[in-house]
Formats: structure tokens, C-alpha cells, sequence
């Protein structure tokens, strides 16, 4: 594997950790399960998905 | 220990050749550890035998556990799978899962806990980090999160609950909020202590807060979900605010910064009150970001760091403290005390809450509950080891001059290294003044806590190959707001999951309360949590006995506390299941957590020595008070009076948490020995079988047979076996 194919799999791994890509996998999940209902914008997505970690802030340890 | 026929039929030749050196690499660095005395030797030894004992303990015994004891099947569905609702159920890549579990179990706990047993030396320590993680600690996080997993993501509380009775629920529901508010008060206390009459890191950890916010709004409004550039903004900010933090430092401003650890006190306790009432995405989501990168980028520094700098260790391998339980950081000697000083890093009770919470909803294949479990524990218990060694490789006339309360060592470079010479061993008043200039701080003495020690080794080793003395300030400064800024942010999501706590409870009670959006009840219930935590935190701050070593063994009793209840919880679904033979897993470490966390709090409630027994303190104090005299450390009659109330509420609490866990062990021994009596199969707990239909890795890379599976179901390629997994 060369340098870039490794960097290159870190910056996915890096996108998918931080939750970058939550939006790209609703917009596949959703065009495969409701073709026909509309697409939320990014912007009310993302929205949305911080508000439902107001609703559940999970234990975080010491 | 028998392993399966599995196991032992697929070694092949170049495997035992490999297993073999790394036996014999870890063999050799422990002998050196273990033998070496008189003689100082480099810190890499510690880090050859931590890594190499891991190793071995992933490869066999957690693989063990795996397929012989819990029996992890990959043709079950995983309740990921089977009740995938793309918001907490959603199957996610075990490496991305192993991220997460180890960003929300690892904290500030394992940074802190071996500074302060560095007093023992850094054998016992190290020893205890190391099998206790191998045998305890990691088999607890991998257990819960499989048999959590089994039950659609059950939590801790309900399997106590339902396996036990509704006493071991209560109880664990108990153990959860106290664990939590003593956490909370402690976390803070570290910081408070490290920031006080600091203007430098005062004012670089009050810039993560604008940080945050700015963060918060670039990701909320300007560009939504860009996490990634958010957060080198935020890393950049954070460096800048770091070295903006020492021109302040030599500014007439440094006096606005410079405050007393009673203000300090004032300002995180509002600030937690705030921080856990305003919306998520505003601090808590960016603080998230910006310290699990900053944790993550530090540790990996960090252990580039000591194997290029190889610094040798200082510490003696086992200190008189030891033995004779004088120690100065806390009392009582290296029975049991060594393993409630090292919680985290270990075996922490808190990480069962993780692993029954969030992750094994989110668990891709039953087999990779040794990955994600069992391993990230083993990271968390490096992290413990780097935190060992940056203490040990101070001087230790340094060490005790910081880590020795401020009534033992004085507010002077000449009390301190007087206090020092007493305890045998020396330093010069020049040294210890020159150690504070070095890092541009006003003083190092009674800097008590654990961060400003880890601090300064850390610092020690980065300026070894990173810019040289010159930058020692910065790595310093750079190191206490690497510590502040996420048990800030553990400070403001537990005083969250407190209030959720008391909301669920007292809505039992009065209706409105549980409702998450009733602003009253959420500002009623943050405050109540807030002021218990501020409470032990302003105590801790004014203690005239010194607060962390009267808080810190309460801290750890309170998480080996939770610990048992998660063994105990383990080892009873293992008996009622018809696994008593395998009961001894859970069950061995479980005795040895008994034993250590009773005999501490007895010795913390009985004991007759005033140094080591909260209520041997009392009568002294009381005592004295009744005759109207003033005893030292205590400087009037309002310290005297102090000192006895604390000590009550401290005695009380470490009685308390002792009848917790002798009610839970004993209630799950009745249970125990009515499963094992009945001599027919208990009906199970755990959810049906479903076949699965996913394909995906079990290990960090996936092996040959996995390779060729992922080929066969069309998701991956020879070449490319990392494409995330799919459904057929």
C-alpha cells in the first residue's frame, strides 16, 4: 500500500468516526427505502441529529 | 487454562515462531522491571511489557472468553441488525465502533490514578495496571458489552434488575448516581488545582469556551455536519489560546487570571450549571470533538515520545510507602489501596455503563465484542501506563514536593524541601524553584492532583524531542489544558446524564419532571446536581487535611463499587445459563474487587490511625475541639469544625458504599445457589436467535477466510479488504 492509499483511508476512517459522513448514509438509506418522499436538507439533518443527542447525552467515563 | 480445539488446530508454524518472541519479549522486559534495583532504568522496558503482555492477553485469553465462555456466534443477528432504526440501533464498522467506545470510556481517570500510586514505586502500579486490565478490567468491559448485546442493549441497571432482583437494581441505580457525583467533584478538584493562581492555564482554559462556541455555530449554521474542519479550526484555535496564555502570563492582565482555587470553584460550578441546561450543539457536541482529538493525538505523541526520548525511571520500583501505608499523596499502604488509587486504567466500574449502553446497539457481529470490549480497554490501560511513567521519571524529591497536601509541605521552597528531606529524600530549594520557572508557573509545591505532576513529565519528554528546554512551558501549559478541557466536557455531559437520572426518578413522583423539555424541572434538577457535585468540590478545595487525599480513595471505592455490581451482574448470568464451570471468569475477579474495595472502606471507617480513618480524624479533632485547643494542620476553631464535618460525611459515604456492595454480592449469592439447586435450565433472558445476514471482519483487519467471505458476498475485493461491510 502506497502512502496515499493509506492516508486516504485515514481520512475516510477520520470522516466516519466524527460522523461526517451520517449524512450521506441517510440520503443512500433513504433514496433505497422511500424513493419517493423527499430528501431533508444537510442542514435540517444535521439539525435534527444534534437535537436527538440533547435527548440522550450517553456516560462518558473518567 | 484450556484452549479451544479451534484455536490450537489453526497455529500455524509462523505463528508460534511469532508468539513465541513476543512471549520472550515481554518476559525479559518484565524480568528487568522486576529485578532491576539500585539501578535506573529506561522507561521503554515498561512499555515492551505492557504492549507485549496486551498481546498475548488479546490474542488468547480474550479469544478465549470469546468463543469458549460467552460463545460468540456470527450467524446471529446482532440487535444492531435486526432493529436497525438509523438513529441508536444502526450497524457501524468495528473500527469506527472502537472509536467511539474508547472516546466515551476514556477520560482524565487513568491520568490521574497512577500519578498519585507513583508514591508505591512504579512496580505495584504497573503490575496492577497490567494483569488487572488483562484479567479484570477488560474481561468486565468485553462481558457486559456481550451479554448487554444478547439483550437488545439492555443497561446495567436493568440486568441487575432482572437477573438479580429489584434490590440489586436499586442498588446499582444507587451506586450509579453517587459513583457519579464523586467522579464529577473529584475530575473538578483535579482541574481546580491545577489552575489555581496559574493565570497561564487559567486563561487558555477559559478560551475553550468561546472555542466551543464558535465551533458550535460554524457547525450549526454556517456549514452543518462539516465535522473535520470544524475541529481544525477548534485544535488551532487551541494551540493559539496555549500560546496566547503565556503573553498574558507577562501582561498586566495576569492578574485578572490569577485566581484562587475558592473562585475557581465558583466559575465551574456555574459553568456546569449553564454548560448542561443550554442545547447540546452549542458546547457540549464541539467540546466532544475537540477533546477526543486532542486525547487521541496526545497519547499517540506521547508514546512516540517515550520510545524516542527513552527517559529513565526515577521512581524506585516499591517505596517504603508501601509497606508502611505513611505515604504523603494518600494513606494507607499498598494493600488494598494501590488498587482503588488506579481505578481507571484497570478496572473501572464506570466503562459498564458504556458497554451497556450505546455501543452494543451499535455492535456489527457478535465476534467483535473482543475488539471493541476487550480492546479498547487495553488501549485505555496504555494510557494508565504513559501516565505512570511520565510520574516516575520525575526526580522524586519533586514528585512528593508536589504531590504532598499544602500542610505538610508549606507555601515555601524552603518548607517544601525541608518537608521533602523528612520523608527521605532530598531536593534543594534552587531545584524546586528552578522546575517552576522552567514552565513559567509561580510555584510547583502542593500542587496536588496528579495533572500538574503528569504535566511536567510529559513535558520533560516532549521538549526531549520537540523544540528543546525552550518549549518546556508550552508542552507544559499545553498538557494541563489537554487534561482541563476533557474533564470539562466529562464534567458537563455527566452533571447531564445525573439530571436524566433524577429526572427519570423523581418523575416517578411528580409527572412534569420527566419530561426533558419542561424548562423548570430541567434547571431544578441540573442545579440539584451541580450543587451535590459543587458541594464535595468546595469541600474538597477547603479541606484544611488536604482535599485529594481525603476525596480520591472515596472516588475509587465508589468506581470498584460499580465494578462489582457489573461482576456481579456477569457472573450470575453465567450461572443461571447453565456456565458454572466458566463462572470463575467473572467470579475471581469479582472476589478480588470485593476484597480490595471492603477492605479499604473498612480500613477508611475503623481504622484507629488519624492519618488513614475518617472517623479516627473525628475523635482526634472533636477531641481537641471539646478542650478548645487547635490542632495542625487546622489554623482556628472554624478549620476544627471542618475537619469534623467532613470526615463524618466522608465515613459515612465509604460505610455506605460497603453495605451497597455486601447487599448486592449477597443478594446475587441467594440467587446463584437457587440456579445452581435447580437442577433443570433456567428460561433465558437473552432475545431469540435470527440469522444473520450481514458479513463483516471480527479483528482491527480482516483474516484471509474473512477476506475470501467478503469476496464471496460481493462487498470486497483481494486487495481491498477494507471496504465497509454491506448487506448481501
Amino acid at each position: 500500500m502506497s502512502v496515499r492509499a493509506v492516508a486516504g483511508r485515514l481520512w475516510c476512517f477520520l470522516r466516519e468516526v466524527s460522523g461526517e459522513t451520517a449524512y450521506d448514509q441517510y440520503v443512500e438509506r433513504h433514496r433505497r427505502d422511500h424513493p419517493d418522499a423527499p430528501v431533508l436538507s444537510r442542514r435540517e439533518f444535521e439539525r435534527r441529529r444534534a437535537d436527538e443527542r440533547g435527548h440522550d447525552p450517553g456516560s462518558r467515563c473518567c | 487454562m484450556t484452549v479451544p480445539t479451534a484455536i490450537r488446530e489453526r497455529m500455524s508454524l509462523r505463528s508460534v515462531v511469532i508468539w513465541t518472541a513476543v512471549a520472550i519479549a515481554g518476559a525479559v522486559a518484565w524480568g528487568v522491571l522486576a529485578l532491576a534495583r539500585g539501578e535506573n532504568i529506561s522507561a521503554v522496558w515498561l512499555v515492551v511489557a505492557a504492549l507485549c503482555s496486551y498481546a498475548i492477553a488479546y490474542r488468547f485469553y480474550a479469544k478465549f472468553i470469546a468463543h469458549k465462555v460467552l460463545g460468540v456466534d456470527d450467524r446471529r443477528a446482532t440487535p444492531a441488525e435486526r432493529l436497525d432504526n438509523a438513529v441508536d440501533y444502526q450497524p457501524t464498522d468495528r473500527r469506527v465502533l472502537l472509536g467511539h467506545h474508547f472516546a466515551a470510556i476514556a477520560g482524565a481517570g487513568p491520568l490521574v490514578g497512577p500519578v498519585l500510586a507513583a508514591q508505591m514505586g512504579y512496580l505495584p502500579g504497573t503490575m496492577w495496571i497490567i494483569f488487572g486490565v488483562i484479567f479484570a478490567g477488560a474481561v468486565q468491559d468485553m462481558v457486559i458489552l456481550f451479554f448487554s448485546m444478547r439483550r437488545d442493549g439492555k443497561s446495567l441497571g436493568q440486568m441487575a434488575r432482572e437477573e438479580i432482583g429489584p434490590f440489586g437494581g436499586v442498588a446499582a441505580l444507587v451506586a450509579v448516581f453517587s459513583i457519579m457525583i464523586i467522579l464529577l467533584a473529584v475530575l473538578a478538584l483535579v482541574v481546580v488545582n491545577a489552575l489555581a493562581r496559574s493565570p497561564w492555564g487559567t486563561f487558555s482554559i477559559a478560551m475553550t469556551i468561546p472555542i466551543a462556541l464558535l465551533m458550535g455555530f460554524y457547525l450549526r449554521v454556517i456549514r452543518p455536519g462539516r465535522v473535520l474542519e470544524a475541529t481544525v479550526i477548534g485544535v488551532g484555535l487551541l494551540l493559539l489560546a496555549i500560546v496566547a496564555g503565556g503573553w498574558i502570563d507577562q501582561s498586566s492582565l495576569a492578574d485578572t487570571f490569577t485566581l484562587s482555587a475558592e473562585t475557581l470553584v465558583f466559575c465551574i460550578v456555574i459553568y456546569g450549571f449553564f454548560a448542561s441546561v443550554l442545547p447540546v450543539w452549542m458546547l457540549l457536541a464541539p467540546r466532544d470533538y475537540l477533546s477526543t482529538f486532542m486525547k487521541v493525538g496526545t497519547i499517540v505523541l506521547l508514546a512516540i515520545g517515550v520510545l524516542i526520548a527513552s527517559p529513565v525511571l526515577k521512581n524506585e520500583a516499591v517505596t517504603e510507602f508501601a509497606k508502611s501505608g505513611a505515604g504523603p499523596v494518600f494513606a494507607g499502604s499498598l494493600f488494598p489501596f494501590v488498587f482503588i488509587t488506579i481505578a481507571c486504567g484497570a478496572l473501572s466500574g464506570f466503562h459498564s455503563l458504556v458497554a451497556s449502553g450505546t455501543t452494543p446497539k451499535m455492535i456489527q457481529k457478535e465476534s467483535q465484542v473482543r475488539m471493541v470490549g476487550y480492546g479498547a480497554m487495553l488501549i485505555e490501560s496504555f494510557v494508565a501506563i504513559m501516565a505512570l511513567i511520565a510520574a516516575s521519571i520525575l526526580e522524586p524529591g519533586l514528585y512528593y514536593a508536589m504531590n504532598a497536601p499544602a500542610a505538610l509541605v508549606g507555601a515555601t521552597a524552603d518548607s517544601a524541601a525541608q518537608a521533602v528531606a523528612n520523608l527521605g529524600f532530598t531536593i534543594t530549594p534552587q531545584d524546586l524553584q528552578s522546575a517552576a520557572t522552567a514552565v513559567e508557573e509561580e510555584t510547583l509545591i502542593a500542587r496536588t492532583g496528579g495533572a500538574p505532576t503528569f504535566a511536567l513529565g510529559m513535558s520533560d519528554i516532549f521538549s526531549a524531542f520537540l523544540g528543546g528546554a525552550s518549549m518546556k512551558a508550552f508542552w507544559y501549559h499545553f498538557a494541563i489544558m489537554f487534561e482541563a478541557l476533557f474533564i470539562l466536557t466529562t464534567v458537563d455531559a455527566g452533571t447531564r446524564v445525573g439530571r436524566f437520572m433524577l429526572q427519570d426518578t423523581l418523575g416517578n413522583v411528580y409527572k412534569p419532571l420527566a419530561r426533558v423539555s419542561w424548562k423548570p424541572g430541567l434547571w431544578a434538577t441540573s442545579a440539584i446536581v451541580v450543587l451535590a457535585w459543587g458541594y464535595f468540590l468546595y469541600v474538597g478545595v477547603t479541606d484544611p487535611l488536604g482535599g485529594i487525599n481525603q476525596l480520591f480513595p472515596l472516588f475509587g471505592i465508589a468506581n470498584q463499587l460499580l465494578a462489582a455490581v457489573a461482576l456481579t451482574v456477569a457472573t450470575v448470568i453465567l450461572v443461571k445459563s447453565g456456565r458454572l464451570k466458566w463462572a470463575w471468569i467473572t467470579g475471581i475477579p469479582l472476589l478480588w474487587d470485593a476484597a480490595v474495595t471492603l477492605t479499604a472502606s473498612w480500613q477508611k471507617v475503623f481504622s484507629g490511625d488519624v492519618k488513614l480513618g475518617f472517623f479516627a480524624q473525628r475523635a482526634r479533632y472533636a477531641d481537641a475541639l471539646d478542650r478548645g485547643e487547635v490542632l495542625p494542620p487546622a489554623k482556628n476553631l472554624d478549620d476544627m469544625s471542618t475537619v469534623i464535618t467532613n470526615t463524618t460525611v466522608q465515613g459515612t459515604l465509604a460505610a455506605f458504599f460497603a453495605i451497597l456492595i455486601v447487599i448486592i454480592i449477597l443478594d446475587a449469592a441467594r440467587v446463584c445457589w437457587k440456579a445452581i439447586r435447580t437442577h433443570r435450565e433456567l428460561p433465558t433472558t437473552e432475545t431469540p436467535f435470527v440469522e444473520s445476514k450481514i458479513v463483516a471482519g471480527s479483528g482491527l483487519f480482516p483474516s484471509p477466510e474473512e477476506r475470501a467471505q467478503l469476496v464471496g458476498a460481493g462487498v470486497g475485493s483481494r486487495d481491498d479488504a477494507e471496504e465497509p461491510p454491506e448487506r448481501r
